[in-house]
This record gives C-alpha cells, structure tokens and sequence, in this order.
C-alpha cells in the first residue's frame, strides 16, 4: 500500500535535514575556532544528499534519502598574523576556519524550509489515511 | 462479490492510482536536495487508457493493442522549467502546487467511494 511509504520516505528526509541542521550548527559554533597550522584549521562540512532505491530500504517497498557523506569546503583557509597567540606557529601566523557565516545562514533556512515542507507532507497524508479508513465506519 | 466491484466502477483502481502519485510527488520533496535526482510524476491519463484499452479482447489477428506511451504504471521524468547547477529537476513550488492537488484528488476519488458504498449499504440493510 502506497499512502504508508510516505511516512518512510518523509521520515527518511526529516532525518537528512536533520543532519544538514546539525552541520550548519557546527559550522557556526566553530566559526571563530584558531589552529597553528594550515592542515589543522577547521574546515566547513557541507552533507551531501543520496536517494535510496526501494530494494535498499529493508521491509518498506518505498525508496528515500540519507546523508550519503560529509564533505569539506573546498574555500581556502585565511591565516593572520598574530604573534602574541599561544597557538600561533613559528613565523607568528594562525590560521582561521574557512566557515562563511552568510552561506552558513542560507544553509540553515533551506534545509530549515525543507524540513516544513516535509511535515506538511507528512500531515496531509495523515488526514488522507485516517479519512480512508473512516469509509469503513458507521 | 463481483456486484460489490460493479458498483464501485473504476474508482477503486483510481484511489491506488492517485496514492501512487502522491507516493512519487512525496519522493520528489524529499530528494529535492539531493545532487542529481529526477523528478517523476504519475500520468493519470496513460494510466487511465492502459486500464481500458487492455480490457478489450483481440478477436482477430489484426487487431493492435494501443498501449499508452511511457511506462505501464504512468510513471514519466518530469520537464523542468529551469536547469540546475546539480542537476536536480524537483522544483519545489511545482511540486507543493501538485502534491496539493493529488491530495484534492485523492478526495474527490474518496467522496465518490463513500458515496458508493454509502448506495450498497443502504441497498444491503434494505430500510
């Protein structure tokens, strides 16, 4: 029955997005965050997204999405040079996470957009089910 | 049993149909960030002329059997208006307007089963 496979599918979204929140949030929290070398700065991970075919998903015969993997963005890392810090490296540089708070800020609405939408998919398929099943009653 | 089929018509069929669609219109808002995925939609009315094009019989040789273009449950790739940079084809007002639809459909269908069975029930209690 086809109206159920909606909740796996958009369940399975409600989770990619989560993670996609989630990522942003990291991103933002270590927006400010130092290093005392160029491999050791922080990196802005990005989730990328990868659609599930129906064989894939065990019992349910519906396909879906997951977070196929975390990727690093690929900007460069700005270094500054700050003597006085203790993390600083011999020539007196640190470098700065490559974190865009703008793009990170767009990244939250969308995924934050996406993520509605998928509830209100959920909640209209809802009222569909519980209005079939009422046919049976009085 | 088979007065039961009769009185619903085509209408059960068509409530399995439109849940399909639904089903694929669902996917679609799901995958809509996901790099290289194409939108798929449900043709109603391919769907609806397979259903009565295969209930005929071929009683003679010549006969050819019109079966409707594209896959035999209806699903075709959708044509979306503008490209984009992932090569993802779900746009999302398209798919918001047409899953609402699906969902004013799949009621319609609904209304009209209620209102059938509503008919035998009232055939059946005989009051």
């Amino acid at each position: 029955m086809a109206l159920e496979d909606i909740f796996s599918v958009a369940g399975s979204a409600l989770n990619a997005q989560t993670t996609r929140m989630n990522t942003t949030a990291s991103n933002l929290a270590n927006a400010a965050t130092v290093a005392g070398s160029e491999e050791g700065a922080f990196r802005a991970k990005r989730a990328v997204f990868k659609s599930i075919l129906a064989d894939q998903m065990g019992d349910s015969n519906a396909g879906g999405i997951k977070v196929e993997k975390l990727i690093d963005d690929p900007s460069p890392i700005r270094k500054m040079s700050e003597p006085g810090n203790p993390v600083a490296d011999k020539d007196g540089y640190i470098y700065l996470s490559n974190v865009n708070e703008m793009t990170e800020m767009v990244e939250m609405m969308a995924a934050s957009r996406s993520y509605q939408n998928n509830v209100e998919v959920v909640n209209t398929t809802r009222q569909l089910m519980m209005r079939t099943i009422d046919i049976i009653k009085n | 049993m088979n007065m039961i089929d009769n009185a619903l018509g085509v209408h059960a069929q068509a409530l399995s149909v439109r849940s399909r669609r639904m089903e694929l219109l669902g996917l679609n808002i799901a995958n809509s960030d996901t790099p290289n995925f194409k939108a798929k939609d449900v043709d109603f009315k391919s769907v609806l002329q397979a259903t009565q094009t295969s209930s005929l019989s071929i009683t003679n040789k010549g006969h050819v059997l019109l079966t409707a273009s594209g896959s035999p449950d209806g699903e075709m790739y959708r044509i979306p208006f503008d490209t984009s940079f992932d090569g993802n084809t779900v746009e999302m007002n398209v798919e918001q307007a047409k899953f609402g639809q699906a969902a004013a459909d799949y009621q319609a269908t609904l209304n009209i089963l209620e209102s059938r069975i509503g008919g035998i029930r009232k055939a059946l209690r005989g009051d």
